[in-house]
């Protein structure tokens, strides 16, 4: 403090003045405003932490609860009722990686396509384009079981006809999340500069060649973000499978379209669930515990592929 | 094609820079991306014939006033069709679920969004997040199994009955508010960062306190994004079906009391259409006369939320 010296009188007492006339404005604060500021500070802090709490609560349980199950056999051995300390999920899982397969297969090309469409051909002010924009963001949010009663009534039975097969599912799954890969590859295809379309069109390709090699290149990382985060949601649904034939306890590994049934890993955690018993209510956490990992496994690769070649302009 | 003819001005004396040919190839990829994109049309288009062909049939058996009553048995006989025990289990889990989720979803977009340091939010977005991700049939499970449990031990007494029932809307209620979280803090959060900073700063200038500025400056700007996000909160837990199944019960009843067994739309779908009903007969129908009755009341809080969201956006962006 003795090392600084204001230069003249009269600026020291103008930077008191200043200070006195902002200690006036911010000390003048009400002392019950200083007090609820730091209560509402509590609150929201308190909110978060409920939430967390509740995921926290929601993880702990499930392991806890699955702990004697857990072991190699939840992946390797069918399930069963009557031996149920060496039941599994591998006709379940098996069925879930089938049909996730399909999912790729086919939301790949038409999300892909779709948004390739909406961002770089459709002229905005049609009606026709506007009316799908609309359409695909109400899709996203029509409830899982109501794809189930599409599944039902148009692939199942209906025009499509294919009955109770683990394709069906596939393709009411498929339906279900194409909105979501859309959504998420429109917003990678934003992404990229219109100034990289304007060099290649400049140099004479065609839109379709800037698009195939200059535009999709560079939104790859959001697209592939997208597809796993759709995938991670169709793993999980449940509803509609329950609708379109995935069935209680399949004890043999399904195949796409086998007439015997199919079940999916969260289908066969319901089953187990709805079971009062203790042993059903440990697979089922057990069976949480399983689909939460191979959830886990995908979301990691999906940062790791957003971090490797995300590409900032 | 604009791109093609902005250079083709002059006759003769410039080099046309046209194609050379009429690009057939382009044109027909350009097709087969539209159709791409009209395939979400047809999904629409085929969601609602599904669901509307067999809910014609449905009221060709059952009136109008017979649908729009309480008492819903439809696999009883006689059975006795009154859509509005199942509609009164939906409003009944979305109200506790909402009650639920709004305070605190709306808390956590606020302490995102004006108080919490970027380190801070880099932990907490990525869990919520993961919040967000968890499949429904696992927050389902959680509600029964552990949410049930904490529930009657902590309910005072016999208030509205006693949490004595095995399975109860609350439970489904809470596991839904868990669910619907992520949701109305995501989107809330993306409202309140879009205010722009000038408005904040000029309420600190005139001495506001922070609480002050988040509540009376940025949430009223953000007021229609946050609107937005608690109907899409609404419309998400309408159309909820695993936690309802797992914890609320399977009993069609008319009342709003928490604590008591009740069946929502999705529940009742879920559990008779899984079942053997020969097609064609009137409760294979009430199946989709139910869809239909939960589509319109999600399409309809969807129509509000995409409206509300495009609004927020026009002011600020």
């Amino acid at each position: 403090m003795e090392a600084y010296r204001p230069p003249t009188e009269r600026t020291r007492f103008a930077v008191a003045g200043a200070r006195a006339n902002v200690a006036a404005v911010l000390g003048s604060q009400p002392r019950g405003d200083v007090i609820r500021n730091n209560v509402f500070a509590g609150l929201l802090g308190l909110a978060v932490l409920i939430a967390l709490a509740g995921l926290a609560a929601l993880l702990a349980q499930a392991v806890v609860e699955g702990a004697p199950a857990l072991g190699t056999n939840l992946i390797t051995e069918p399930p069963s009722t009557i031996d149920t300390a060496n039941a599994g999920f591998r006709p379940a899982l098996i069925g879930s990686l089938m049909m996730i397969a399909f999912v790729i297969v086919l939301i790949v090309p038409l999300g892909v396509g779709a948004a390739i469409y909406l961002e770089e051909y459709a002229d905005n002010t049609r009606w026709w384009n506007r009316l799908i924009e609309l359409n695909i963001q109400n899709l996203a949010a029509v409830p899982s079981i109501i794809y189930g009663i599409l599944g039902l009534g148009f692939i199942v039975r209906g025009p499509l006809d294919l009955g109770f097969i683990l394709l069906a599912g596939a393709i009411t799954l498929a339906l279900l999340v194409l909105p979501v890969v859309i959504i998420a590859s429109r917003e990678a295809i934003r992404a990229v500069p219109p100034s990289i379309r304007e060099g290649s069109l400049a140099l004479g390709a065609t839109r379709w060649q800037t698009t195939r090699r200059q535009v999709l290149p560079a939104a790859i990382p959001g697209v592939a973000t997208g597809v796993i985060l759709a995938v991670s949601r169709a793993i999980g649904e449940t509803a509609p499978l329950l609708l379109v034939g995935a069935t209680v306890f399949v004890t043999f590994d399904p195949t796409p379209l086998g007439a015997n049934g199919y079940s999916a890993l969260p289908v066969q955690i319901f089953q187990y669930a709805t079971r009062p018993q203790e042993e059903f209510q440990t697979m089922a956490a057990a069976g949480i515990v399983l689909m939460l990992v191979v959830l886990l496994a995908m979301n990691s690769g999906a940062i790791w592929l957003r971090n490797r070649y995300e590409q900032k302009w | 094609m604009e791109a093609t003819s902005i250079g083709a001005g002059g006759p003769g004396r410039r080099p046309r820079l046209e194609a050379p040919s009429r690009r057939w190839g382009e044109r027909a990829i350009q097709g087969l991306l539209a159709l791409c994109a009209v395939l979400s049309v047809v999904t629409t288009t085929a969601i609602v014939i599904s669901l509307v062909g067999p809910t014609i049939g449905f009221f060709q058996d059952v009136s109008l006033g017979e649908f729009f009553s309480t008492e819903w048995f439809p696999t009883f006989e006689p059975p006795q069709f009154g859509v509005l025990d199942i509609v009164a289990g939906t409003v009944n889990v979305t109200l506790w679920g909402m009650l639920f989720a709004i305070p605190i979803g709306l808390a956590a977009a606020i302490y995102l969004s004006e108080y919490a340091s970027p380190r801070v939010r880099k932990v907490i977005k990525p869990i919520l997040e993961i919040l967000a991700g968890i499949p429904t049939v696992a927050i389902g499970f959680f509600a029964a199994s552990f949410v049930i449990p904490i529930v009657q031990d902590v309910w005072p007494g016999g208030f509205l009955g006693g949490a004595e029932k095995p399975f109860f809307a609350l439970a489904a209620g809470l596991g839904i508010g868990l669910m619907i979280v992520p949701i109305i803090a995501s989107i809330s959060e993306d409202a309140m960062s879009a205010v722009p900073r000038g408005l904040r700063e000029g309420a600190y200038a005139m001495g506001a306190t922070k609480a002050k500025v988040a509540l009376r400056v940025v949430f009223p700007a953000a007021l229609s994004g946050i609107v937005a996000s608690i109907v899409l909160g609404v419309s998400r837990a309408l159309g909820e079906t695993m936690i309802v199944v797992l914890a609320a019960g399977s009993t069609p009843n008319f009342t709003l009391n928490p604590v008591e067994s009740i069946q929502a739309i999705t529940s009742f779908i879920a559990t008779t259409a899984t079942g053997d009903i020969a097609q064609g007969s009137v409760t294979y129908e009430s199946v989709f006369a139910a869809g239909t009755v939960l589509f319109v009341m999600t399409l309809a809080m969807n129509m509000i939320s995409i409206r509300l969201v495009r609004r927020y956006r026009e002011v600020y962006e």
